[in-house]
């Protein structure tokens, strides 16, 4: 039987607010922007990261995997858009 | 009239006391579920209390929706079971898919606790039985995270099928529409973030929270369609 080596994967989940949902974290941080002399600043939104580790037989699985976890679990797709990256791919 | 209420507890509930003397004071019969019981005790109805259910980690509700409680109740709402999801409860719901929308960090970021006054839109649901459309309540609110947020699409549909079930007057926390509370087709699930267990007494600022548990307490199990 051909077992294909399982290699552990470090993930980083992006989660950031949806294009047009309102994102008070975002909106506050560019409104105090411009007071410490940031004038060209814009479109701050506020999200979260999320690392962790996934076992897989190769970097596109390990995506797959997560992604999967995004839809399920770590996003709400009403509200958040995520991005997936596998760091040691 | 009913009734047994099961007022379900995650770890990190707090309201649920308060919510079981609220209906209890009615005269119905409330008693505390366990969130990781999968059976609801033959109860006539669920009422998801306000609180930190699972710390609100991840997001809130996110995790609660896992609890096997949820499972049944989500059967037991299919079947037209009443399920009121009172402020965490709301979030619960929202995550479970119970119903549209998702509650987030309110505008301002500011936690806000305090009387609301809220118009009933729609009374076609089972916290509506005996009012009607327009009439003012006086109902508290204590969230961080009651900044309700749906798509236009879905904005549409509760509008034209009637499920927005309360709209704030003077809208504290930038809910899309001023929405305080909605419901889902059939009017058997409702979900609202102000405190109907908190105003069920004049004492303690208004009594128009009891009306809602006592229509609760009244409500038939609809048709599932």
């Amino acid at each position: 039987m051909d077992r294909r080596e399982l290699v552990r994967f470090e993930v980083k989940v992006e989660v950031l607010p949806r294009e047009g949902i309102a994102n008070p974290e975002g909106s506050t941080i560019e409104r105090a922007l411009p007071a410490l002399g940031f004038e060209t600043a814009g479109d701050v939104r506020v999200g979260k990261v999320i690392r962790l580790q996934v076992e897989a037989d190769s970097a596109g699985a390990a995506k797959t995997i997560v992604e999967d976890m995004c839809k399920r679990f770590l996003s709400n797709p009403v509200i958040e858009d995520t991005t997936v990256e596998v760091l040691n791919a | 009239m009913s009734r047994r209420v099961g007022v379900v507890r995650f770890p990190g509930t707090n309201c649920e006391f308060d919510t079981v003397d609220a209906i209890n004071a009615l005269g119905g019969h409330a008693e505390v579920l366990w969130h990781s019981a999968s059976d609801l005790r033959n109860v006539d109805a669920i009422v998801l209390p306000g609180g930190f259910a699972h710390g609100d980690y991840l997001r809130c509700g996110a995790i609660a929706r896992f609890s096997p409680i949820m499972e049944t109740i989500a059967a037991f709402a299919r079947n037209g079971g009443p399920v009121l999801g009172i402020c965490n409860g709301f979030q619960v719901l929202t995550e479970a898919g119970m119903l549209p929308g998702a509650l987030q960090k309110n505008v301002g970021l500011k936690f806000l606790c305090g009387m609301e006054q809220i118009e009933f839109v729609s009374t076609s649901n089972i916290i509506g039985v005996g009012a009607s459309a327009g009439e003012l309540l006086n109902i508290p609110i204590n969230h961080f995270e009651g900044n309700y947020v749906c798509s236009d699409e879905t904005l549409k549909e509760l509008e034209e099928e009637n499920r927005i079930v309360f709209r704030y007057i003077d809208n504290p926390n930038g809910s899309i529409g001023d929405i305080a509370g909605v419901s889902n087709e059939q009017g058997n699930v409702v979900g609202m973030m102000p405190h109907p267990e908190r105003a069920t007494s004049t004492i303690l600022g208004s009594n128009d929270g009891s009306r809602l548990l006592e229509s609760l307490l009244g409500a038939q199990q609809v048709t599932p369609t």
